[in-house]
């Protein structure tokens, strides 16, 4: 985006994708009740794609599943987030669209926290904090070409 | 031309008038269909060409061109019906025409080209006449201002004279291509392409000269490539990409002549950013290299070596990344091939050398990053020749070596040892012959010992790679000892009786499978013995109850990898005659009670054996350890267990459970289908005399009573004996169909009686199922159709009387021959079948017959398969379907309320199992019938519904979308369900809604979202995450960067 069509990070190192949450027999069990959590939120986010690159979040260890924390019964979601490079001019668009995919995937009583890991961020602050601004993200995704960036990030990709 | 037509003179007068009319009519009158009349009154010898001629005088001397045009037309038309009666001197007469004729007017070009293109079919044309037509041809015609269908007309003289001039055109010299080069030099029409590529491929193909005119052939043709072309939407001439791109590249790659030219342009077009143009080029480059020396390549290497490099370095994709090492592979082949001189220098390790220049030392960067892509190049390189493999390999393996020595993280190692692997099986592709020195020799040792190393680390994905490794090693001739071999064994045991992990003990019991096909003897020796002890020790029986429950799980785990690996290793016939001695101690231990084994250990015993009937080779030998002593063995131990019940009324032998018995019929079954069939019909013969008569006479351990019946009544309700018939349809029912069943009537009355009166389920069902496999090989005849009566009668019998106490038996017996009868298309196949729709209404057996629908569509595992070789017609499902669908609709439309849920289950039991062509093209008339069961308050019959929904709902035919409406609501209600299944399914189905048509969808969006919040917080796991997968699609729908 900044920069013309030169990538800002154009070699990623790339992160092995874990594999499938393995399916247990409470799972299929019609009368376990089965709690959200972290892995379940983590599955969420991990294959967001990239805004730049042609491989997902999880790839380039940008989300990890150890700073994914949920607490079910109190309805609170926090996940932090460490950008490539801590330059990154995408910071704020990944997070949106970390933000956006949970605000569709999960139940509307959870208060969702998305900022960036701390001291991975040259901006750090000024992200965080219009991530956390409701209407900041609102009035975002009012904008068509930046709604556009962020369903394209969450769209599945077809191969 | 006096006198040539003499035979005719007499009828003449008569027709002249006839003739001349009829060129009247269309020349002046332009009836078109005036020409075909005279084409035909000509072939029937009415005419001649000669008269023809004559009449059309005035016409083709008009002054006015389009009367001379009309003239020629009529006159090429009727050549084009009739060539084939043209004689030499006619031929000559008229050629001389029509070359006149190419220097007219330009609208009598068009016909004159017809007639040109008609007489290029003839068989008589004369010596020297085709190099002058084609010399006027290429003088007076300018083919590229000519129309598509004339340029056409011209290609096809060309190809016509291809075809039978051979000689002429190539005494023309260069003259010849460069007329072509003119003729076809900015040719735009797809077809004509075609036909121009063909001519230029003959050119080259068959050794037309090119004089001067190379280069000029070639650009005229390659300035095509890379082809793009995107047919049109109602493309009436079916033309593709890919017939174009064949064309072109067989013209581009069909000589060495073009290497000059055509390489610097795959060069050039491998820069393009234009993905199928890469790929286009990468194909073309390795097809051309195949006809190629390396004197064509030389000035080339470095440049495409560049291009290659880079293409599989930077890739974006697989197709790509393997179109390039295929290049890099065909490039290194051609290489290989070339003659040396002994002045020149060798161009193959030249050209290596600049490869493992480039490559090599990414094997040994300390991060590994670039190590895939430069180890696929080299393997490329290596698995092109012989010649290749060993520059190659000798320049690596050491460095490959010493960095797997000197690493210690695990990842690295376990990546360097797949490096390594991929490198023993790219050699194994290019070794000509088996018994060639393998390339590895020289690193034998530092192989094995890097082997065996990983094997005795603890990571176990570094283990997983060391059994693939040790597996390629194996395949490579001569390069493990027998030391070695001895030593791998070792570790396979080692890592069998100690690893947990079940990754691992998968690869381990694999590579032992592997290894020991190629050298059983080890496995003879070492592996069985050592199996066997660990197979027959007791667990220990100490410590606290803790302890003792996880070393009885252990033991347990240690016992499943065994018989697992005695299944895998015995491919070998030598290793069988090993093996299944110790699975079937197994079984008879457990009998006897001397080991103690758990059901589960023994069920996994006989899928062991199972197994190896399934995959050993089909040899005498082995087929005598089957039916001599492996079958009368297991039916030996049946018999003692369900004897041993009536003296001692202790304890059972766990051979009678169920799970056990029901095991063992698999073992049977397979070894009577797959090996040797004459020994499965003594095996039959044996069986069938065993439960008829109670002749024991074969039975190792022979203490039998003599007054055995196995398939009579038996007195009390005492089952042991009587489910032994599940054995003896595993021995009848799967032989081949070439094998007869002796005494096969008093056989069939006896099970048909067995399956009516027996109250055991297993009893009742096997025989019902081995009377149904029997009825399905049957010759058709009076005595087939007699038997069936008889039985039908006798169960229809039973069936209307509601009171019967054998109803159950009856429809048993009812459903398995009516699944006989309507796999081979039987005509009373439709009795039963009716029988089967109006027991949809019966008020016990309703729900049992809409089930039984799924039995008649699905292949049923035990008989009836194809694998026991049932006479099976092909498409019986669509047929069934076809003749039964109506019925059920109608039934349905009849039935009191209660009873409409049976309906609609058969109904969505029938359509579950149509192949989805079959359902896409039925549905729009089950439609309704369906959107009523998803309705139906039976859970079972939403779930078969939904599942026969959703394939359907991928490419929705256009009555779906018309009934848009009610399939969101009912399959949004569905979404409620209390049974987690059918949450699921509805979601997948509303998953596959979102890819509709979207202005058909986009007006339900807000409900479906609405709708689907809800189940983001459904209790099951699976339940959620199906719901956000498609509410995730949803709300792309319509959304910018959506769709």
């Amino acid at each position: 985006m900044s920069g013309g069509t030169r990538l800002e990070n154009a070699n990623p190192v790339i992160f092995q994708r874990s594999g499938e949450r393995l399916l247990t027999a409470a799972d299929e069990d019609e009368d376990v009740h089965d709690p959200i959590d972290d892995r379940e939120i983590f599955d969420l986010i991990r294959s967001i794609n990239d805004p730049e690159h042609p491989l997902s979040l999880e790839e380039l260890n940008v989300v990890e599943q150890v700073r994914v924390k949920v607490n079910d019964a109190e309805s609170t979601v926090s996940v932090q987030f460490t950008p490539t490079i801590p330059h990154c001019s995408m910071a704020t668009l990944i997070g949106l669209s970390v933000k956006v995919k949970l605000l569709r995937s999960l139940p509307d009583r959870f208060k969702i926290d998305v900022h960036i890991t701390p001291g991975t961020h040259a901006s750090e602050e000024a992200v965080n904090k219009q991530l956390a601004d409701k209407e900041r993200v609102a009035a975002a995704l009012e904008n068509s070409s930046l709604l556009e960036v962020v369903n394209q990030c969450l769209s599945t990709r077809s191969i | 031309m006096r006198g040539f037509s003499s035979f005719y003179m007499g009828t003449m007068a008569a027709d002249s008038g006839l003739l001349l009319s009829l060129v009247e009519e269309f020349v002046s009158g332009l009836q078109d269909s005036k020409a075909k009349d005279t084409a035909t009154a000509v072939k029937d010898g009415q005419f001649t060409v000669l008269q023809l001629v004559e009449a059309l005088g005035v016409s083709l001397t008009s002054s006015q061109p389009h009367t001379r045009a009309r003239g020629v037309q009529m006159l090429s038309e009727v050549l084009l019906e009739s060539y084939g009666n043209l004689s030499e001197k006619e031929v000559e007469v008229l050629i001389a025409f029509y070359e006149n004729r190419l220097k007219d007017h330009y609208v009598v070009t068009s016909p004159v080209l017809q007639g040109l293109r008609a007489l290029t079919k003839c068989k008589t044309l004369p010596p020297g006449s085709a190099v002058s037509m084609l010399k006027s041809l290429f003088q007076d015609v300018h083919v590229q201002s000519l129309m598509l269908v004339e340029r056409s007309c011209v290609y096809n003289m060309l190809i016509n004279l291809m075809e039978t001039r051979e000689a002429e055109l190539k005494g023309l010299g260069a003259d010849f291509v460069f007329g072509f080069v003119q003729s076809m030099d900015g040719e735009r029409d797809p077809r004509n392409l075609l036909l121009a590529f063909q001519i230029a491929k003959n050119i080259i193909h068959r050794g037309y000269d090119l004089g001067k005119f190379t280069e000029e052939l070639f650009e005229v043709t390659s300035c095509y490539f890379p082809i793009d072309f995107t047919p049109p939407p109602s493309d009436a001439h079916g033309i593709t990409k890919e017939e174009l791109i064949e064309a072109l590249r067989a013209v581009l790659t069909g000589t060495p002549k073009f290497a000059e030219f055509l390489l610097p342009l795959i060069i050039e077009k491998l820069d393009s950013d234009v993905q199928s143009a890469k790929l286009d080029s990468l194909q073309t480059l390795t097809a051309c290299v195949s006809r190629y020396e390396h004197k064509d390549l030389a000035e080339f290497l470095e440049g495409l070596w560049a291009s290659l490099r880079r293409e599989v370095f930077q890739t974006s994709s697989e197709k790509i990344e393997s179109a390039g090492l295929a290049a890099l592979s065909a490039l290194t082949s051609c290489l290989s091939r070339s003659v040396l001189n002994s002045d020149s220098e060798d161009s193959l390790s030249t050209f290596l050398e600049i490869v493992l220049k480039d490559c090599k030392h990414h094997l040994c960067e300390p991060d590994l990053k670039l190590v895939w892509p430069s180890a696929k190049l080299l393997q490329a390189a290596c698995s092109a020749s012989s010649r290749a493999s060993h520059i190659i390999t000798s320049a690596v393996m050491p460095s490959l070596i010493e960095q797997y020595d000197n690493r210690t993280q695990c990842s690295h190692r376990r990546t360097l040892l797949e490096v390594v692997q991929r490198f023993i099986q790219s050699v194994k592709n290019s070794q000509s012959s088996e018994n060639e020195e393998s390339v590895f020799l020289a690193f034998r040792q530092s192989l094995c010992s890097m082997v065996f190393s990983a094997l005795s680390e603890t990571n176990s994905s570094l283990q997983i790679t060391a059994t693939s490794v040790l597996t390629s090693l194996a395949q490579q001739t001569g390069l493990l000892l027998d030391a070695d071999i001895e030593l791998a064994v070792d570790h396979l045991i080692r890592l069998l009786l100690t690893e947990e992990d079940d990754r691992v003990s998968c690869a381990v019991v694999e590579c032992a499978g592997a290894l020991a096909e190629l050298h059983p003897a080890a496995f003879i020796t070492k592996l069985i013995p050592r199996l066997k002890r660990e197979l027959f020790s007791e667990p220990i029986e100490e410590g606290d109850e803790n302890r003792r429950t996880s070393e009885l799980h252990s033991h347990h785990a240690v016992r499943q990898r065994c018989l697992s690996a005695l299944a895998a290793i015995s491919m070998q016939p030598s290793v069988v005659q090993e093996s299944t001695p110790v699975l079937l101690e197994v079984l008879s231990s457990a009998h006897t009670g001397t080991v103690r084994f758990s059901v589960e250990e023994m069920v996994l015993a006989c899928r062991s054996l199972q197994r190896i009937a399934e995959q050993v080779r089909d040899t005498e030998e082995t087929g005598q350890c089957f039916h001599d002593i492996i079958i009368p063995r297991l039916l030996s131990l049946a018999l003692q267990a369900a004897l041993q019940d009536q003296g001692s009324s202790g304890c059972l032998s766990p051979i009678v459970e169920e799970v056990v018995l029901s095991a063992m019929v698999p073992v049977i079954s397979t070894s009577c289908s797959r090996l040797q069939p004459m020994l499965a019909g003594q095996t039959a013969s044996r069986a069938v005399s065993l439960f008829l008569d109670g002749d024991v006479s074969f039975l190792p351990d022979n203490s039998f009573p003599s007054n055995i019946q196995l398939l009579k009544k038996q007195q009390g309700d005492s089952w042991t004996q009587s489910q032994m018939v599940c054995l003896l349809m595993g021995c009848v029912s799967s032989l081949p169909r070439s094998v007869e069943v002796p005494q096969i009537d008093r056989l069939l009355s006896q099970l048909e009686e067995m399956s009516c009166s027996c109250n055991h389920p297993l009893s009742y069902m096997s025989a019902a199922k081995c009377f149904a496999s029997l009825v399905n090989k049957r010759p058709l005849g009076d005595c087939l159709d007699s038997l069936i009566q008889r039985m039908m009668n006798r169960v229809c019998s039973e069936l209307d009387s509601a009171s019967s106490p054998i109803r159950i038996q009856a429809f048993t017996l009812m459903i398995w021959v009516a699944k006989a009868l309507l796999l081979r298309y039987h005509p009373l196949s439709t009795a039963l079948t009716d029988k089967l729709l109006s027991l949809l209404d019966d008020a016990d057996l309703g729900v049992m017959a809409a089930d039984g629908f799924s039995l008649l569509m699905c292949d049923s595992v035990d008989v009836l398969n194809r694998g026991c070789h049932a006479d099976i017609r092909i498409m019986y499902r669509q047929r069934f379907f076809r003749e039964n669908s109506a019925k059920l609709v109608q039934g349905f439309n009849a039935a009191p309320q209660e009873k409409k849920p049976n309906y609609l289950k058969a109904l969505s039991n029938i359509v579950n199992k149509l192949p989805k062509q079959v359902q896409v093209t039925e549905l729009p008339a089950l439609l309704s019938l369906l959107l009523e069961a998803l309705s139906c308050p039976d859970q079972g019959v939403q779930l078969s519904t939904l599942s026969c929904l959703e394939p359907v709902l991928i490419d929705p035919p256009a009555a779906l979308i018309q009934q848009l409406e009610a399939l969101v609501s009912r399959l949004l209600a569905l979404v409620g369900s209390s049974v987690m299944n059918v949450r699921i399914a509805s979601l997948r189905c509303i998953h596959a809604l979102s890819r509709f048509p979207v202005h058909e969808i986009l007006p339900f969006r807000a409900r479906v979202l609405k709708a689907l919040a809800r189940p983001l917080d459904d209790k099951k796991r699976l339940v959620r995450s199906e719901a956000v997968q498609a509410r995730g699609e949803w709300f792309l729908l319509g959304s910018p960067g959506g769709r």
